[in-house]
């Protein structure tokens, strides 16, 4: 219960309700148990006596104590969920504020949907199991106390039978938690086989209709889903003998006070009310050990969940932010790599293997060696090679997403690393690889990096990045909605989009990271000669699979398996770099490009 | 709330609710919630339940044995303690103990086989569901995939399903256990004393169903605000952390964090709201059993007083009156699993009800086609009054290759989606070897054209699996030929595992241009009469790009193929030239012809194949203007 005792110190602001809750429950189940005392009363006072008064007056207190048992039922229902829900909610916005603190190391290891189900079913899950507690959490144990001792008091050598089956339930107990949980985890993971099923269905279902494989995609999930009831089947079949069982053993202690009171009580040591009372007592010690039994498999369950969420809330950001780090910083644009070593592994070794495995860089390789190179105010590197070759890798170490290894990289001198995130953000403007757009309309997209951009602004960025035309053939113009409700954008509509993100932004030094890749080669170049004819002097750093879009570059770094192989202008690259000729040739025989 | 949301000028990016998506927008989910259709999603649910006739029999016996049981044992105590106990019958008290001993048993017994049968049938239950609502999304048309986001389809399957399971598996065994024992306890009181009885019988009912109308309303109201706030919130995690890398790249915390603290506390707000005034039921249905025992005793006592009731009568009937609240209590704690259940049901039934692809009757299944493909004046639309192609007329003889070429969002796709049928088409016919596809069974279609698309999409499994996945039967032996021939095998026997190296789910694990090797060699193993390429090269290194030429020219060789075409030597080598500008074919002919009429084709051709733009400049506007 070690996860789970941990986040309990999100319950610390709430005490109040917390510990107002299981005391009004009590309040309940003391009221409860005056009823029989007050039936016994009518019965014996006012009905046996012919009593009218106290038939009323009693009917009345009966009456009276219902009420006084429903404000304590509500009571306890009102601040059990309130301390649960508010709990739930700090504890969703901590695990959600420690994810927006995560770096892309973090991100890598951590999977999207895995940290989503975390902020979702385990919080609520966790949430759940509070509010239970808190209204269960004093009568159970309370009644179970009670009941033993009076038990015990009714009469000390009935109570010997609880000596006897109070071992027997608690292995009972043990037994079936051993062997049903084992079960319940091979539910979940047989669930997790079908969502994937599903999952891929929908994602890939262009391909599957294509193939015409909808009858070996129903196949392959009516497989699963059979493995599933098969599994569930038999996981509820087995944990189901827990209620009979324990209803054996409390019946079967009931038959034992039975016969060994009656013996007593034909031999004079016991009364008849005294057996009729301690079974009851029995009855209720059972019942209550019984419900225990079921709190300590819901806590169980919500252990894995608290240990999930507790795994997140303990990983340490792998970029972390320096003290006294530069806040106020304009820099000229000056971009310097020392020496650079950047292994993805490197910064991560005190946090275990890497999750998932990569062809591209096994452990301990470095994806970039020994890196250097000099980006002046207002000129634009372009960096070509092949996939895998650290392109991505060299570009991400600028705003810090990653940290170096070894080496530095520094902004008009300064280490990146002694830069405020915030300034440095600002001042490092990336479109990356990947193209996220969020939900909302275009315009909200592009402004995304300055909310508080004016529409001129904004279209004056989309013109640059050639998505202009495009938008404005959308019925809603820069309006039209994007996402699942919204417009079909193409992948290289989405990236233009994205460019335009990026500009709006003013960054001093901006990013393309392979951003044109799905634009067709026409709109790249009019986009890159957009970009030249900008007012604005940025420095800029491209990255490339396309000659052509490195042709206007100041200066070309070539990168090979982490490497620098060659730099220089295209003409210089072509006379004395092999690689970038041997490029730059198979580019022609394509017909990517052609000279004339 | 949602006024208020939908009302407020949109400043920056609001995410939509991510739920309830029946309705076009916010304002009319409410009344979508409200139409309701309890009754049919009831009847719906009966039908599947049907199926397991057999087992629900065996269950209802199985309880009415233990609700009888129930009732037995505490006489049997009274006669322990009566007959044998107080005489000092010790040989008795043996016999009854024994007895008791058994009666117990059997109730445990029985009690376990309930379950262990309802599991079963529940199962089942949930399983034919679960397959239903799968099978029905692999008929459903792409339409309805456009406008749907999978985490919704994916909550119906699990969440939704799961909350029917959860009241078929616990519920059904408790409502007719519940229902037995209140017409049992009923008919004992009625049998000790009718005046008492229907006392209290009236007493417990009205206040029960007073209370009911007062709370249920609440508690719907309460849980759909809930859903709306969990559905806002989750689908504003989901977008964040997606798209986490982009938050982080423009420095966007605070602005999420802002909002998601809105949306928390919107959430909270409504959970609570939500979860009081289901939590309420407990302890007032606990305070109606009381109220009920009250009025028992006192109209008991003053009967007693009155003489028409004994002393002895009121002390059982106060045991059975204690029961007769009892279940009802059960039912109410119950009443918010049913409830959800319902709805979940109405929101999978409402997937499973979708119209599906329909092939027309007599579709016919061909042989092997030709491979000529015809297209007559085809016009078509993805949303009313949006044409995306107009007039479209096109002929392909068996073998000839014809290249797509045209800016961004001209149609090219579009013609691609439509000869697959994807996508109907409005107006026009499309023909392959002179059958109108409409009436060509839509799988045999498909099976008989293959498609290379730009975002190849790999399933999780292995590098085999995946290539298989173009013929079923295919040998290991077939698997490697084609992949050799797609220029993929070089690059598998580098995989740590070779040909059953596993993929990851996004198949991460490979680059773009690996997946599309993939996905050629999957198309080459399924040997199609007509090819379709989307040519995407443009993301991959030139040493793959160049594999994936290659390959792409054997696959087209003997087929009849089209290619949206990025590439120059792809389009010199076209039998036919089609350029698409703004959803129209408004040039054709071969490179040569094309070049020779000096229009938009030769315009295209100087700015993106000859790379005259590459150097600065000389930008045509015509790129802007189309």
């Amino acid at each position: 219960m070690h996860a789970t005792r941990k986040l309990a110190r999100y319950l610390a602001p709430y005490r109040l309700w917390a510990i107002l809750a299981p005391l009004l429950m009590a309040l309940e189940v003391a009221m409860d148990l005056m009823q029989p005392r007050l039936v016994q009363h009518i019965i014996d006072d006012g009905i046996a006596r012919g009593d009218m008064v106290a038939v009323f007056t009693t009917g009345g207190w009966m009456v009276g104590a219902a009420l006084i048992g429903l404000v304590g039922g509500m009571g306890c229902t009102v601040f059990a969920i309130l301390a649960g829900q508010h709990f739930g909610a700090d504890l969703r916005g901590d695990l959600f504020r420690k994810v927006q603190s995560f770096s892309f190391g973090n991100l890598d290891r951590l999977d999207t949907g895995a940290l989503i189900t975390r902020l979702t079913n385990d919080v609520t899950q966790v949430v759940e199991i509070v509010m239970v507690l808190l209204r269960i959490m004093v009568r159970v144990p309370l009644l179970l106390v009670g009941s033993l001792i009076m038990a015990v008091i009714t009469s000390p050598r009935l109570a010997l039978i609880f000596l006897v089956l109070i071992p027997l339930v608690l292995a009972a107990l043990n037994w079936i938690i051993n062997k049903t949980f084992p079960m319940f985890g091979d539910v979940q993971r047989r669930l997790d086989t079908i969502n994937t099923v599903l999952q891929e269905n929908l994602a890939g279902v262009r391909v599957v209709k294509a193939f015409a494989r909808s009858g070996h995609e129903q196949q392959r999930f009516h497989g699963a889903n059979d493995r599933l009831m098969d599994q569930n089947i038999l996981a509820m079949r087995t944990s189901a003998v827990t209620m009979p069982l324990m209803m054996l053993a409390m019946n079967g202690g009931v038959v034992a006070a039975i016969w060994f009171g009656g013996i007593s009580i034909t031999t004079g040591d016991l009364h008849v009310g005294q057996l009729v009372a301690f079974i009851n007592y029995l009855t209720q010690t059972l019942m209550s050990l019984m419900m225990i039994s079921m709190l300590v498999i819901r806590i169980a369950r919500a252990e894995a969940s608290a240990g999930r969420i507790h795994e997140v809330l303990e990983s340490e950001p792998e970029v972390r932010p320096v003290p006294g780090a530069r806040t106020a910083f304009a820099p000229r644009g000056r971009v310097a790599f020392e020496h650079v070593w950047f292994s993805y592994d490197g910064t991560s070794e005190a946090n275990g293997e890497r999750s998932t495995f990569n062809v591209q860089s096994s452990p301990h390789d470095y994806a970039l060696k020994d890196v250097s190179f000099i980006a002046e105010p207002g000129q634009t590197v372009a960096i070509l090679g092949a996939t895998g070759s650290g392109k991505s890798s060299l570009v991400n170490l600028i705003p810090r997403f990653y940290d170096v290894t070894s080496g530095r990289v520094t902004l008009d001198g300064i280490d990146v690393r002694d830069i405020d995130e915030a300034a440095l953000r600002r001042a490092v403007g990336v479109a990356l690889q990947e193209t996220v757009l969020f939900s909302g309309t275009i315009r909200d997209n592009i402004r995304y990096g300055r909310p508080d951009a004016s529409d001129d602004e904004v279209i004056t960025a989309a013109r640059i990045a050639q998505a202009h035309a495009f938008i404005m053939r959308f019925p809603d113009g820069y309006d039209s909605p994007v996402g699942q409700r919204g417009v079909n954008l193409s992948g290289g509509q989405k990236q233009r989009i994205a460019i335009a993100r990026a500009l709006l932004a003013e960054p001093m030094i901006l990013i393309l990271d392979d951003s044109t890749s799905a634009v067709d080669v026409a709109t790249e170049a009019q986009i890159q000669a957009a970009l030249r004819s900008m007012a604005q002097r940025q420095t800029r750093i491209i990255v490339a699979q396309r000659i052509s879009a490195a042709l206007g570059a100041d200066m070309i770094l070539v990168l090979d398996d982490g490497r620098v192989v060659g730099r220089g202008t295209h003409t210089e690259l072509l006379e004395n770099s092999p690689i970038y000729r041997e490029i730059y040739e198979s580019q022609l025989a394509n017909g990517v490009l052609s000279h004339d | 709330m949602t006024e208020e949301r939908a009302g407020r000028p949109q400043t920056n990016a609001e995410p939509p609710p991510l739920f309830g998506r029946f309705g076009p927008g916010p304002r009319l989910m409410g009344k979508t919630e409200r139409a309701k259709n309890v009754r049919g999603t009831v009847r719906r649910l009966w039908g599947y339940l049907r199926r397991q006739r057999g087992a629900l029999i065996i269950t209802s016996a199985l309880v009415a044995g233990t609700t009888v049981l129930n009732v037995i044992s505490p006489y049997l105590l009274t006669q322990a303690i009566d007959r044998y106990i107080l005489p000092g019958d010790l040989p008795g008290l043996l016999l009854i103990s024994l007895v008791m001993l058994g009666a117990f048993a059997l109730n445990s017994l029985l009690t376990w086989l309930q379950v262990f049968v309802m599991a079963g049938a529940a199962q089942r239950t949930v399983r034919g569901i679960r397959n239903d609502l799968f099978d029905r999304l692999q008929v459903l048309p792409l339409r309805f995939f456009d406008k749907r986001a999978h985490g919704d389809l994916m909550s119906r399957l699990t969440n939704d399903v799961e909350n029917i399971n959860q009241v078929l598996a616990d519920g059904i065994i408790q409502i007719v256990s519940g229902a037995l024992s209140m017409v049992g306890v009923a008919a004992a009181m009625l049998w000790i004393n009718p005046q008492l009885a229907a006392v209290s019988i009236v007493t417990v009912v009205t206040m029960t169903l007073g209370l009911n109308r007062w709370v249920a309303p609440r508690t719907r109201t309460g849980f759909r605000q809930q859903q709306a706030a969990l559905g806002a919130l989750n689908g504003l995690i989901e977008e964040t952390v997606t798209g986490q890398r982009v938050v982080k790249a423009y420095h966007r915390e605070p602005v999420v964090l802002t909002r998601f603290d809105a949306a928390n506390v919107e959430l909270r707000r409504a959970a609570s709201r939500a979860q009081i005034f289901a939590g309420f039921v407990g302890p007032l249905m606990n305070m109606v059993s009381h109220l009920g025992l009250a009025v028992v005793v006192g109209v008991g006592g003053w009967m007693a007083l009155l003489g028409m009731t004994t002393v002895g009568t009121i002390a059982g009937f106060i045991n059975y009156a204690r029961q007769f609240g009892r279940p009802l209590n059960e039912l109410a704690t119950l009443y918010n699993a049913i409830q959800s259940a319902i709805a979940g049901a109405e929101r999978v039934f409402a997937i499973i009800d979708e119209p599906a692809e329909a092939d027309a009757p007599g579709a016919v299944r061909p042989e092997r086609i030709r491979g000529e493909v015809v297209f007559d004046d085809v016009n078509f639309a993805y949303e009313t009054g949006v044409p995306v192609l107009k007039h479209v007329s096109l002929r392909a003889a068996p073998g000839q290759t014809i290249a797509l070429v045209g800016p961004t969002g001209a149609g090219k796709t579009t013609i691609v989606n439509l000869l697959t049928r994807f996508y109907e088409i409005d107006e026009g016919r499309i023909t392959i070897d002179g059958q109108d596809i409409r009436a060509i069974n839509k799988d045999e279609l498909r099976r008989q054209l293959g498609i290379v698309l730009q975002d190849t999409f790999l399933f999780s499994g292995t590098v085999r699996d995946n290539i298989r996945y173009g013929r079923l039967d295919a040998t290991d032996e077939e698997i490697v030929a084609a992949a050799k021939l797609a220029n993929a095998d070089q690059f598998i026997h580098r995989l740590p595992y070779g040909y059953d190296t596993m993929l990851s789910e996004r198949a991460s694990n490979l680059s773009q241009g690996q997946r599309q090797l993939l996905a050629i060699a999957r198309a080459i193993l399924a040997d199609p009469a007509v090819l379709i390429l989307d040519e995407a090269t443009s993301s991959v290194d030139t040493r793959t790009e160049q594999h994936i030429q290659e390959a792409m020219l054997r696959l087209m060789t003997g087929r009849t193929s089209f290619v949206i075409a990025h590439r120059l030597s792809t389009v010199r080598n076209a039998d036919e030239i089609l350029v698409i500008n703004g959803g129209e074919i408004i040039e054709r002919g071969t490179h040569a012809d094309l070049l020779a009429q000096d229009g938009f084709y030769a315009a295209l051709y100087a700015s993106q194949f000859r790379g005259t733009a590459l150097y600065a400049g000389s930008v045509p506007a015509l790129m802007e203007t189309a």
